[in-house]
């Protein structure tokens, strides 16, 4: 009788320990700084909140001027904003030819400003040891999908000091109709890496270096 | 009862399959596979679970706008409403802790699916309540941060996952017992003192006014039988042989079953518990709206909102509800092993309840993050 009940608790402790609904969309431009030696050192991230999440954000905060707000005003919160980040990784997952690059935490240089009713977290973060990569692959997301990732229309990612190297983006958007009919076309044995729905909330940068 | 091993064989089956049907209910609750470790991989969200994602939030998205629209234009606070009650029925169809504890609740009780929705429709609108509270208090009233009103909600999330794990612990103890002192097949000898125990449990949770009744046993009326048979009425059942009598609840509902006021004190733990959390959606909504000059069009939205979780949550407490009827007919028709796995369902959806409570007490859920990004 006991063994039936730890069993079941077994199968009950694998049950997925995230839930959550997106509350918070994020718009991100973002940065891979290299140094001259050609290896990556950093990853620099502005995030644009939605309005009604920037809005929110800001409540209650004290301002010289009525809803505006400068980056001094804003220090602590976005003192809040990068400390609370931590916990989820700063959603930025990296990896270097398919071994996992480690992050530090962002360097003291973060701000947030506040422009036309939109927050800004601008935020940079180091590798742990910068590193000499053939194929770098940045990911950023929210596996609880609490905070949904998109890149800038204009201005999605760049590299900073990488003259040889080439960035490839897997932008997130929906498929259409016919997408969903030519995926659905894809024999089941083949597999499938440029079509899924899930890359709606996967935003991966590839950095190609000779 | 004859303790042939074919017999323990069939109660281990059930057992098992019984304890399956909560594993099952938890994952259907969670409806994301999302099992894979952070970091791991990127989430795929795909089918059902990923349209009604994709759904609730293009809804909520073009909330901003309609708020601010209708500060200009009466008309699109129409629009903001209907949109509203989109968001909710779909906001509540995703992953989410409320369903579930509701479902499991009325499954393990035995409950009318009226008892049901009005469950449904009565922890919705608390839960709306809820957040027209916080935000007319904290942000409209006292100027409060995000941050206090997020450490706010924190403590509100305590008290609600505590009182939902008590629930749970309450259920597990009543029908658990109930479960087990069949399994053994105690029920014949012991016939009179598990009759009082579970008396006495009952009678812990309504108040003493259940005294007189269960003393005056031949004046009880239709509502009263209902509303303490799980307790009494099932527990004796094996030992008499009419099993019609004992299923007497199973009937159609009948409105006047409504107006019995002690399923609905039982259940105002329930709905307070599931309630008592605001949705994170409603508190951003308000406080834009606030922001905009425009708190009551923020609370008109928000109890939109409310009414399309009701109406999602009904319908999924009346599905769990109707599982649980087909279980009852199963179970009427064998009534050795019936009564076992109905007991089994109710120990498996206390079970549950309980497992909800636990894991988002220890914040191994996240229900929902209202916080500092």
């Amino acid at each position: 009788m006991l063994r039936i009940f730890l069993v079941a608790l077994a199968a009950l402790s694998t049950v997925a320990p995230a839930l959550a609904h997106p509350h918070v969309w994020v718009t991100m431009r973002t940065e891979l700084v290299y140094a001259p030696d050609g290896r990556i050192t950093g990853i620099r991230h502005a995030w644009s909140f939605d309005d009604m999440f920037s809005t929110f954000a800001v409540q209650g905060l004290e301002s010289k001027e009525k809803g505006k707000f400068t980056r001094e005003e804003l220090a602590p919160l976005a003192k809040v904003n990068v400390e609370s980040l931590k916990e989820f990784d700063y959603f930025t997952y990296a990896s270097a030819d398919g071994t996992k690059v480690a992050l530090t935490d962002p360097t003291a240089d973060y701000w947030l400003d506040y422009n036309d009713q939109v927050l800004t977290l601008n935020f940079t973060l180091p590798l742990k040891t910068p590193v000499k990569a053939k194929e770098l692959k940045i990911e950023i997301y929210d596996p609880t999908i609490f905070v949904d990732f998109s890149f800038d229309k204009q201005n999605p990612a760049r590299l900073v000091g990488a003259p040889k190297c080439k960035l490839d983006m897997q932008l997130p958007r929906e498929m259409t109709f016919a997408e969903g009919k030519k995926l659905s076309e894809i024999p089941a044995d083949e597999k499938n890496t440029t079509m899924a729905w899930g890359a709606q909330f996967a935003n991966k940068l590839l950095v190609h270096c000779p | 009862m004859t303790q042939v091993p074919r017999p323990r064989l069939t109660h281990c089956v059930l057992l098992v399959a019984c304890l399956l049907v909560s594993v099952t209910a938890i994952h259907v609750a969670f409806a994301q596979p999302f099992g894979a470790a952070r970091g791991a991989t990127s989430p795929e969200v795909g089918g059902f679970a990923g349209w009604i994602l994709a759904k609730q939030a293009e809804f909520y998205r073009t909330l901003s706008g309609l708020i601010r629209a209708a500060k200009a234009d009466g008309s699109a606070a129409y629009t903001l409403l209907g949109v509203s009650f989109l968001y909710g029925i779909f906001h509540a169809a995703g992953p989410g802790h409320g369903k579930a504890v509701i479902s499991s609740y009325l499954v393990a009780n035995d409950e009318t699916w009226r008892r049901g929705i009005v469950l449904s429709f009565a922890s919705a609108m608390l839960q709306a309540f809820t957040a027209v509270l916080i935000v007319g208090i904290a942000a409209a009233v006292l100027g409060a941060t995000a941050k206090a009103m997020g450490n706010t909600v924190r403590v509100i999330e305590i008290v609600s996952y505590a009182l939902i794990m008590l629930i749970g612990l309450r259920l597990l103890w009543v029908k658990g017992r109930a479960f087990l002192r069949l399994l053994r097949g105690e029920q014949h000898a012991h016939h009179a003192h598990d009759h009082g125990h579970l008396h006495h449990a009952h009678d812990h949770h309504h108040g003493h006014d259940h005294h007189h009744h269960h003393h005056d046993h031949d004046h009880h009326s239709h509502d009263d039988g209902h509303d303490h048979h799980h307790n009494h009425a099932h527990s004796q059942d094996h030992d008499h042989e009419d099993d019609a009598s004992a299923w007497g609840h199973a009937h159609a509902p009948e409105p006047r079953e409504l107006t019995g006021k002690h399923w609905l004190r039982r259940g105002l733990a329930a709905i307070i518990a599931v309630g008592l959390r605001p949705c994170s959606g409603a508190i951003i909504v308000l406080v834009f709206a606030l922001a905009q000059g425009l708190f009551w069009i923020g609370v008109a939205s928000t109890f939109a909102m409310g009414l399309g979780t009701a109406i999602t949550v009904a319908a999924i407490a009346t599905l769990a509800v109707g599982a649980r009827g087909l279980a009852d007919r199963f179970a009427k028709a064998r009534p050795g092993a019936g009564m076992l796995l109905l007991r089994g369902l109710e120990t498996a959806a206390a079970l549950v309840i309980v497992f909800f409570g636990a894991a988002l007490l220890t914040g191994y859920i996240v229900s929902e993050r209202l916080m500092g990004v």
